[in-house]
């Protein structure tokens, strides 16, 4: 990895409308999510911030119009040996006001987030989609991204389940 | 997986006319730059004309363009009025497969299949052909001539 300071604060995206994101933007970003999402989970945004935001390696971003209002959000962050994947970029959350869709909001926060990952020194940025999201994978693969050497594994825990005396479930 | 030839045609026909879509293509043109046969390529393009994704010009010049949109039109969309690229979505049932090995066996052809059809429903034409005309540079593997 390279040296060089990655926090948030420390960023320039040198567009005037990305930045990075700072605390009074989180009941913004907490609304666009649940007007997206339908859920809304104000502490989730506040904790994530607390967690996001200005911290080396890790880059809250988000998009605002001239006067301030917000357009969108993404978040992404290095992760190492995860997966026993070589040190590489993560995105991890995204939103855009459904509003300025087909604007290139979030293209501009894709490309600030491999910016700012690509500084760090990682050479691949990766994400995780839910398989019926089309809209978001779509985006995504216009942005030039491909299938990766990951395939997601997953499994129901049924088996595995405490009884209610408390006991683990023993079907296997 | 495999795609049928009429398939692979539409494909290639609508992408080539959606590269180009200020300009009239014959199906001439298309059959001979894609090595495919004209014959086939004709039924394709009557196919593709009437979803509405291309248009047919009559007259001196005439041959087809594109007249959707690149950015809305997916390969499963392409893909799915010529072959069912997702089987287990169309409700088909073979032989065996109520049987506790037809089970096992249609539960990992149905993970594939839904693996292919969400990737097929993910790109669009005006992605395939952006990947096409600007890929994206692997960092770390800049060549002299860049």
């Amino acid at each position: 990895m390279a040296e060089t300071d990655t926090s948030n604060e420390a960023y320039e995206t040198g567009s005037p409308a990305i930045r990075a994101a700072v605390a009074a933007d989180v009941p913004a970003i907490a609304a666009l999510d649940a007007r997206i999402t339908g859920l809304e989970k104000p502490e989730y945004w506040k904790d994530l911030f607390a967690r996001y935001g200005n911290r080396p390696q890790r880059f809250f971003l988000v998009n605002t119009a001239a006067n301030g209002h917000l357009l969108g959000f993404i978040i992404g962050e290095v992760r190492v040996w995860e997966f026993g994947s070589a040190p590489c970029g993560w995105i991890f959350a995204m939103g855009v006001d459904p509003d300025t869709r087909l604007q290139r909001v979030g293209s501009h926060l894709f490309e600030a987030m491999c910016s700012c990952l690509a500084k760090t020194g990682v050479t691949t940025v990766r994400t995780m989609l839910a398989r019926d999201d089309e809209l978001n994978m779509a985006f995504f693969r216009s942005q030039g991204m491909t299938g990766g050497p990951f395939i997601q594994l997953d499994m129901p825990l049924g088996d595995f389940m405490p009884d209610a005396d408390g006991q683990q479930g023993g079907a296997r | 997986m495999r795609l049928q030839k009429a398939t692979r045609c539409a494909l290639f026909a609508i992408l080539e006319l959606a590269r180009y879509p200020d300009r009239q293509i014959s199906a001439a043109d298309i059959a001979d730059k894609y090595g495919i046969s004209a014959n086939h390529l004709a039924k394709v393009l009557r196919n593709l004309a009437q979803s509405g994704m291309i248009e047919s010009m009559r007259g001196a010049g005439g041959g087809y363009r594109f007249s959707g949109n690149a950015r809305r039109i997916s390969l499963f969309q392409v893909i799915s009025m010529f072959e069912n690229v997702c089987e287990d979505e169309h409700g088909r049932q073979e032989a065996g497969a109520d049987s506790e090995i037809g089970r096992v066996l249609g539960g990992v052809i149905q993970e594939i299949d839904a693996i292919t059809c969400a990737t097929l429903k993910s790109i669009t034409l005006a992605t395939l052909l952006r990947t096409m005309e600007h890929p994206r540079k692997v960092a770390g593997a800049q060549t002299a001539a860049e």
